[in-house]
């Protein structure tokens, strides 16, 4: 019942965006149409929101330098509503009907895993702009955000270290569901497999949202006292974060005594909290707003005309966005035409600037190199690196560190074409 | 933590203070070894760290605390040293040991100096040796406490004299115990350890157990012995605090659950309409918070701490207002009719959400604590926090005054007239229309004072209200509709019921057993723990 009144909404919602689209589409006949496919409203409209506009901006950008292939780009903005069957509906509206050639979009990964028969079946491309546990490379879908190899484990290997405090004992700490899931046993394996012995790690689920971390925070409080230095590994995600560091700053957790390294916890979570009692916790990126290169100078200055607004942050996924962005604009311009296998194809190899200074290219297992940093929380709410990665790093996508996964590779160039290659039995099709 | 370049510190310190006539003439030198701060990398930070820990000078604390605090930048024109604060676009420099001004400079003219964790840690337990004997017993209490913390055996010497000197006899303590974790990591001898065992097991927290359980895992012997002895009974004494910290844990749940289901409790309970967009009133109160917070740091800062207080009234308006609004408008014509109540409520909460996402943002609001409501206070072995202790307060208060309207005031008694039998109130003068809406804004508003106290312990975002409706239905519900106090039962009870089964089912399943539990119960008393009697139960 309460779902026929959100669809009934959701239909309003789309007849208004399509009659929007409509008016624009009839206008321009000679444009390349881009979807994005981000919620605007329900829960997850705190992150995709600025994601929309990010695309919305880099769009803009690219026409005023003239477009693609001597054409325009146009938006096509539908809204998923954080409603998981909705991103499929949305997704097949967006290629079928509005003929997009391209789409930016998704948060999480079950919105992805959603719209990926979707974009099989129509044989279009989506950019996925968010780090994600891994496990998975498919042929139309491009992952820019960070593996668990980019995020995850330098993040622990950081810790591990004498600079970052030579951690011998871990708390995974994380919501309950996939991505938490699965980077949490990649990383219990990792841990193992650098000798931690099993009584020294502690993992632990909460749900969604949740919002009374009395119990949990004096769980690692004890945990962290068996005279061990202890470091917490957080996949806590979205809005659970702001009372997860209250509880930890009231309860006087201080970064020197367990750091909690985050990998859901960037620039715009911290715009909603008081970060003084967090000063020296740390979050692992790709990017970060405070990293300081003429092309983030260039990009944040932009950004803020564009959003009208001076105060607005910028951070990972946006980057990942604009690497997908200038990489699918690169690849069109290489291939000479917008027709999704050729772009497919010429994506593969296409280096672009990323904004921290360097390129990052896209592989044949259509994720992409980066760098990665470790940045401190600042009491002004910004993340300030203090570790980087010596080089880029490929993203792996299937772990080698999970039994299921150790044997696969993902390679989409001919003739292999397949991203679940079993090099043991040297079949195409998984374990 | 790596103690080597601090015990060295140490070891320096108390060359230093042997040979008197070496040590070095302050000012000058100073000046360099603060620069020496600015120059390469950790651990050339490290070493300058070390550096100026060993001139035992008190000047050098502050000087080290603007460091851990990241106030210390390079100037690029000439590599010194400064203590910057930001003044508009640029920064203000002085000078970090004499605080003398140095005029302004723009953001590229300086470079912050980066700390991590572990320069922090150095950091701070350099002060700490630094300020022990400080005039300030507040500041001597808290270098012990860092000392304590560090447990570096090169402060003993320097523990001894402190601990001579002392006259404030909790400070005295606490060093004491720095001293005793110290020694446990020296090479002193047996009975000296067991000694300090035996300081450290008095002290029985978490702290004291980590030290203790590291020397008991060490080498066999007298003193691991003693150490496992000082453990076992540490451990005893914590599973008792265990206990109790899980009834105050609970409590704490309760009072959360009390405030975002009372008012549900009088426009669901009394009034009998199911109001989805309860929650959302909730945020309406929270967002009031955040306008009135925004209003105050802008304009009248030193209000800060007020903030909340000048908040309730008009959280208790705004929500108050909706709620006599959207009775008005919408569910006078939908008396008797639940389902339509509850589809149409629902509608409202959704367009609610997003009214609220479209002026203010899809993002957090970032709602301050004041300084009363913030950090927390040592019981015994558990830690209360402010924010929470004044929230159980709070609730309790707020169910007190509820309690009073309802049954002390005119309007209260034509509530319960109207809500007990409808015509009969009706025949007897009572405008019952006009009671309805005041009722149903009572509960809005009570829910917009909820939104005031939640917002400083969770998000301020369009979806607040959302995560509490079902909750909130739960122990309305459980507790029985239509009984204030079958409310108050019920909160606490789940609250703790939560909070008992957490740590060993952990949060998702503890959840899935409160609600099994709720179905079970429901099952077998329908109407809930203090079901209601009397005639309006059949209507």
């Amino acid at each position: 019942m309460l779902n026929k009144v959100s669809r009934t909404i959701g239909a309003l919602a789309t007849a208004a965006t399509i009659a929007v689209g409509a008016t624009s589409a009839f206008a321009a006949d000679d444009t390349i149409k881009v979807g994005i496919l981000h919620s605007l409203s329900g829960t997850m409209a705190i992150s995709e929101t600025t994601l929309k506009d990010t695309v919305l901006f880099l769009i803009d950008e690219q026409n005023k330098k003239g477009g693609v292939l001597g054409k325009k780009l146009e938006a096509v903005v539908v809204d998923p509503a954080s409603n998981w069957p909705l991103f499929a509906e949305k997704a097949r509206e967006l290629i079928s009907q509005d003929k997009v050639s391209v789409v930016f979009g998704c948060w999480t990964s079950v919105s992805r895993k959603s719209v990926l028969p979707v974009f099989k079946e129509l044989n279009s491309i989506l950019f996925y702009p968010v780090q994600y546990e891994g496990e998975e490379s498919e042929r139309n879908v491009f992952y820019t955000g960070a593996a668990p190899n980019q995020q995850a484990i330098p993040a622990v290997d950081y810790l591990m270290s004498e600079e970052g405090g030579a951690v011998k004992r871990w708390v995974l700490e994380g919501t309950d569901y996939v991505y938490p899931r699965t980077t949490n046993k990649i990383l219990e394996a990792y841990l193992k497999s650098k000798g931690v012995a099993e009584e020294d790690i502690m993992i632990n689920y909460t749900p969604f949202g949740f919002s009374d971390w009395q119990t949990e925070v004096a769980a690692i409080k004890k945990f962290g006292s068996a005279g061990k230095k202890t470091a917490v590994v957080s996949t806590v995600n979205g809005d659970a974060n702001v009372p997860f560091y209250k509880e930890l700053g009231n309860q006087g957790i201080k970064a020197e005594d367990i750091p909690v390294v985050a990998f859901s916890v960037g620039e715009e979570e911290l715009a909603g909290i008081d970060t003084a009692p967090l000063v020296g916790h740390l979050a692992a990126w790709n990017y970060f707003q405070s990293i300081d290169t003429p092309e983030n100078e260039d990009f944040i200055k932009k950004w803020h005309a564009f959003i009208k607004n001076d105060k607005r942050t910028t951070n990972d996924p946006m980057e990942a966005t604009y690497i997908g962005f200038n990489a699918w604009v690169a690849a069109v311009e290489k291939a000479g035409t917008t027709q999704p296998d050729a772009v497919i194809d010429a994506l593969i190899g296409v280096s672009v600037p990323n904004l921290t200074g360097g390129f990052s290219t896209i592989m044949p297992n259509h994720h992409i190199t980066k760098p990665v940093y470790i940045g401190e929380i600042q009491d002004n709410g910004q993340l300030d690196v203090v570790w980087q990665t010596p080089g880029l790093v490929v993203g792996d996508e299937w772990s080698d560190y999970l039994p299921d996964s150790k044997d696969l590779i993902s390679d989409w160039r001919a003739p292999m074409s397949c991203g679940n290659f079993n090099v043991k039995t040297g079949k195409c099709g998984g374990s | 933590m790596r103690p080597f370049p601090s015990r060295l510190a140490a070891l320096a310190i108390i060359a230093l203070t042997l040979f008197g006539v070496l040590r070095p003439a302050f000012g000058a030198d100073l000046t360099a070894q603060v620069n020496a701060l600015g120059q390469g990398d950790y651990a050339a930070l490290e070493k300058a760290i070390g550096d100026l820990a060993a001139t035992g000078d008190p000047q050098v604390a502050p000087v080290l605390d603007a460091l851990s605090n990241g106030d210390l930048y390079v100037r690029k024109s000439d590599n010194a040293v400064v203590k910057a604060t930001k003044s508009g676009s640029g920064f203000t420099l002085t000078d970090p040991v004499t605080g003398a001004a140095l005029g302004e400079a723009g953001r590229s003219g300086v470079t912050k100096i980066k700390v991590n964790n572990k320069i922090r840690g150095l950091v701070r337990s350099a002060t700490g040796s630094l300020t022990l004997m400080s005039a300030d017993p507040a500041q001597r209490r808290s270098a012990a406490a860092d000392v304590f913390r560090s447990g570096d055996p090169a402060q003993i010497p320097l523990l001894d004299q402190a601990i001579a000197k002392e006259t404030d006899p909790g400070v005295k303590k606490i060093m004491t115990e720095a001293r005793a974790a110290a020694v446990l990591k020296s090479d002193m001898g047996d009975a000296d350890k067991i000694a300090a065992i035996a300081v450290l097991s008095t002290r029985a927290d978490q702290d004291a157990l980590a030290m203790l359980a590291s020397t008991a895992s060490g080498p066999d012997g007298a003193v691991k012995s003693a150490a496992a002895d000082a453990v076992a009974s540490i451990q005893g004494q914590l599973k008792l605090w265990e206990g109790v910290q899980n009834i105050w844990y609970g409590v704490s749940l309760g009072s959360v659950l009390l405030l975002a289901a009372i008012g549900l409790a009088i426009t669901f309970g009394v009034m009998g309409i199911i109001n989805m967009a309860h929650g959302e009133m909730v945020m309406l109160g929270a967002y009031t918070t955040f306008v009135v917070q925004e209003i105050i740091r802008n304009s009248y800062p030193e209000l800060f701490d007020w903030s909340l207080a000048i908040a309730l009234p008009l959280a208790f308006l705004v929500s108050g207002a909706v709620g006599v609004l959207i009775e008005r408008s919408v569910i006078r014509f939908l008396y008797g009719r639940p389902l339509e109540t509850l589809l149409a409520t629902w509608g409202i909460s959704l367009i609610l959400q997003q009214a609220v996402r479209t002026y203010f943002g899809p993002n957090n609001r970032e709602v301050g604590n004041p300084s009363w409501m913030s950090g927390a206070f040592d019981l015994g072995n558990i830690a209360i926090t402010y924010n929470r202790m004044w929230i159980v307060v709070f609730a309790l208060g707020v169910f007190a005054v509820l309690m009073l309207v309802l049954k002390r005031t005119p309007f209260g008694l034509q509530t319960r007239a109207v809500t007990a039998n409808r015509p009969m109130a009706s025949s007897m003068g009572i405008r019952t229309p006009l009671v309805d809406a005041l009722t149903f804004g009572l509960g809005s508003g009570i829910a917009g004072i909820a939104g005031v106290a939640l917002s400083q312990i969770d998000n301020v975002s369009p979806n607040l209200g959302q995560s509490y409706i079902i909750d909130s239905f739960m122990v309305v519900v459980f507790g029985g509709v239509g009984n204030l106090w079958g409310t108050l039962v019920g909160a606490f009870t789940l609250g703790i019921a939560n909070k008992f089964l957490e740590p060993y089912a952990g949060a998702v399943l503890a959840k899935i057993l409160v609600l099994v539990f709720i179905i079970l119960f429901i099952q077998k008393r329908p109407r809930g723990l203090f079901a209601l009697k009397g005639r309006s139960v059949e209507a």
